[in-house]
């Protein structure tokens, strides 16, 4: 949906410290009901119930509402979100992972992500990054002390840097990911280019 | 090594890309119509066709309404085994034609809605022989797991991936760690295939199982019924595994056998040996292995907002501090509008929901109407009973259920995910407190500020007769 080659990445944070946030909370079922692509539609759905009281209007204490947080991503700001552990817990919908794009953030931090949510992460060019749950408090307490606190993301170096303590870590990716986003491929291509050397599909279970 | 998992994954490993994920073989792809209009978008922005359209079935179940068809509808259902349905959200009605269209258009088969081939998918699969043991089965749906009950490897999937597999039948995946869970002993009356995974839920977490496979054994697996089989490994991914096997046995060939889709005559007998290899070696490694008693599981109720904050019935809830991390915060307590300390026997509840991938078959039907039976529904409590597909549907009328709950003040709905999450009418008002079968209580899932307690159906029965959360063990003799 978003094809965008993935380099370094400098910017400040919208700190979301929710554990197990669940996919139904990223974007609400409602939401759902499209058969559209539009990333702005997707956007504006993220986190909506959160953000939104049910008369639609700002809820003021929510920090995506709050004065340091409330801009919108674009470059070097808040394009990384760091969040509480268990990340996009529940269901599978890749709408979640839209929403993030759609809201333009390209990384997201945890100590921890569900396996689906992590994978439509991917997929749609947003880059979740595994620290240890020591660098994702200590990255907390720097955004609470400093909003400013920008993170440095280096995907070919593979390390993500708390800028304002400078402390830094390691975080893994394999390899044909890695090269996938930062040349903007799509795991659709490569299979396509696959499909020659498939085993016919066994008799038992549909085949021909 | 050597695990069930291993030797299905094995059988479908295409190829393993050097540094990176493995390309897996996909036996069948199921879809619905919430996460595949945008993966027939992808082939259609690609000019690509779908790759082996006989080994994909699709169906709507999300959007589908459960209410009862009105009289001249009705008369539908017993002439032509159909019924028209209309889906007032205009929104919800645009996914469903967009299914229908997008199989037709594709070469897909297409369970209509309406039809009695229709369901919920996890329902419908395994019970037309659709998902079959020793198969990869995906489906942009986390409760995928379900089908790995028959012995199957299945997962959710997003909807990149579906167009994937709709392009190539295959998917990338980074092969998961395994993990053994053993449920040793017998399940006392009134504990029920649902208590079990809330259970382990409750011990190990919703992130417990993130990044396994699961597979569950010991003794009380054995004796499960393939109902029962299918809620628990439903449930897996409320765990964090996205899948949760069991090695097929007797039971699960009785079960499939002469199912619609399930091979015949001869075929069968060579399925049958080949799926009795399918099961976990003595020697299996596998990278956690816990077991539990099944003499220490009490029948189940959630009290956060999370399926692992759960507490056996006739607990209290767990002080902040002493519940285990993550599981209940002081917020998810304030949503629900419960106290730490309070205990949830006797509070009256509003709505009671039977149904669901999880709780929505027949079996379900029979233990809840094991309890109404010769007792009458609470007058405070709205109870929608509806089930996981036309053929559970069919056999509850068939065995006369269907009579049983109506005596007792039931109405029995049409099959459709229903209250499961709020994306068709059935959405439980905001504040209103629900007992439910289904598998999530999010905030906001059955509707925007409604509150869930999940349970089994023996326990929704109870208190759908008596209007507060009961201990079902107290009807069951
Ligand atoms: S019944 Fe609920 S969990 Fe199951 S497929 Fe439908 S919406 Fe999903």
């Amino acid at each position: 949906m978003m094809n965008k080659q993935f380099h370094t990445i400098t910017s400040t944070c919208i700190p979301i410290a929710i554990d197990n946030c669940n996919t139904d909370l990223i974007i609400p079922a409602r939401y759902l009901a499209s058969t559209t692509r539009d990333p702005q539609f997707f956007g504006d759905a993220f986190m909506h119930d959160l953000r939104y009281d049910a008369s639609g209007n700002a809820v003021h204490d929510f920090v995506m509402n709050k004065n340091e947080f409330s801009e919108a991503p674009n470059e070097g700001v808040h394009e990384i979100i760091v969040a509480g552990k268990n990340w996009g817990s529940g269901s599978s919908r890749e709408h979640a992972a839209w929403a993030i794009a759609g809201y333009g953030v390209r990384v997201v931090i945890s100590s921890s992500f569900a396996d689906i949510h992590r994978n439509n992460l991917l997929n749609c060019f947003v880059l979740p990054v595994i620290v240890s749950p020591a660098f994702q408090q200590q990255l907390f307490e720097s955004i609470a002390a400093q909003p400013q606190t920008q993170v440095r993301v280096d995907l070919p170096a593979q390390t993500v840097t708390n800028l304002s303590t400078g402390s830094s870590e390691h975080f893994d990716i394999n390899g044909y990911k890695k090269y996938c986003l930062m040349n903007g491929l799509d795991d659709i291509d490569f299979l396509l280019k696959n499909v020659g050397t498939l085993p016919p599909a066994p008799p038992l279970y549909g085949g021909e | 090594m050597n695990t069930l998992f291993d030797k299905i994954w094995d059988a479908h490993v295409v190829q393993d890309i050097p540094d990176g994920p493995t390309q897996l073989y996909i036996d069948r792809l199921y879809m619905h119509e919430v996460t595949s209009p945008q993966a027939f978008d992808t082939l259609r922005d690609k000019g690509i066709k779908v790759l082996r359209p006989r080994q994909i079935f699709a169906m709507p179940d999300h959007n589908i309404p459960s209410a009862l068809p009105t009289e001249n509808e009705k008369i539908k259902v017993e002439n032509e085994k159909c019924i028209s349905l209309s889906i007032d959200d205009e929104k919800g009605r645009k996914q469903v034609d967009t299914l229908k269209r997008n199989c037709a258009e594709f070469g897909i088969t297409h369970f209509d809605m309406g039809t009695q081939d229709n369901g919920i998918i996890h329902v419908v699969g395994p019970e037309k022989g659709l998902s079959l043991p020793g198969m990869t089965i995906v489906c942009g749906d986390s409760h995928t797991s379900t089908h790995g009950a028959v012995g199957a490897l299945a997962m959710g999937i997003g909807t990149s991936e579906v167009a994937q597999v709709l392009a190539s039948q295959c998917i990338l995946q980074q092969k998961p760690k395994t993990m053994r869970i053993n449920i040793e002993g017998t399940l006392a009356k009134g504990v029920t295939a649902k208590d079990v995974a809330l259970y382990i839920m409750a011990q190990m977490g919703t992130g417990g199982a993130t990044g396994y496979a699961v597979e569950y054994a010991g003794s009380a697996i054995r004796s499960m019924s393939m109902e029962g089989r299918l809620t628990l490994s439903n449930l897996s991914i409320e765990m964090g595994s996205r899948a949760g096997l069991i090695a097929p046995d007797e039971m699960t060939f009785a079960y499939l056998k002469g199912r619609e889709y399930a091979p015949k005559g001869a075929a069968w007998d060579k399925a049958v040996a080949q799926w009795q290899q399918l099961y976990s070696g003595p020697d299996a490694v596998f990278d956690k292995e816990v077991t539990y008693r099944a003499e220490d599981i009490a029948p189940r109720i959630t009290y956060g907002t999370n399926p692992g904050a759960g507490i056996a019935i006739d607990e209290c809830i767990p002080s902040l501090s002493a519940a285990s991390e993550g599981v209940a915060s002081a917020a998810d307590l304030a949503y629900m509008d419960f106290k730490p300390g309070q205990k949830l026997e006797g509070l009256p509840v509003d709505y009671a929901f039977l149904g669901a991938c999880t709780n929505g078959r027949i079996e379900d039907f029979r233990a809840f109407a094991s309890i109404v039976k010769g007792r009458t529904k609470a007058p405070g409590v709205v109870a929608w009973l509806v089930p996981g597909s036309w053929a559970v549907r069919q056999q509850i009328i068939d065995e006369g259920i269907d009579k049983i709950l109506e005596e007792a003040g039931f109405e029995l709905r049409l099959p459709s995910c229903s209250a499961c999450l709020a994306m068709n009418a059935d959405k439980v008002p905001a504040g209103k407190l629900c007992i439910s079968t289904s598998n999530r209580n999010f905030v906001g899932r059955q509707g925007p500020g409604a509150r869930t307690i999940l349970a089994s159906p023996l326990t929704v029965a109870a208190a759908a007769v008596t209007g507060v959360i009961t201990d079902p063990r107290k009807f069951i003799v």
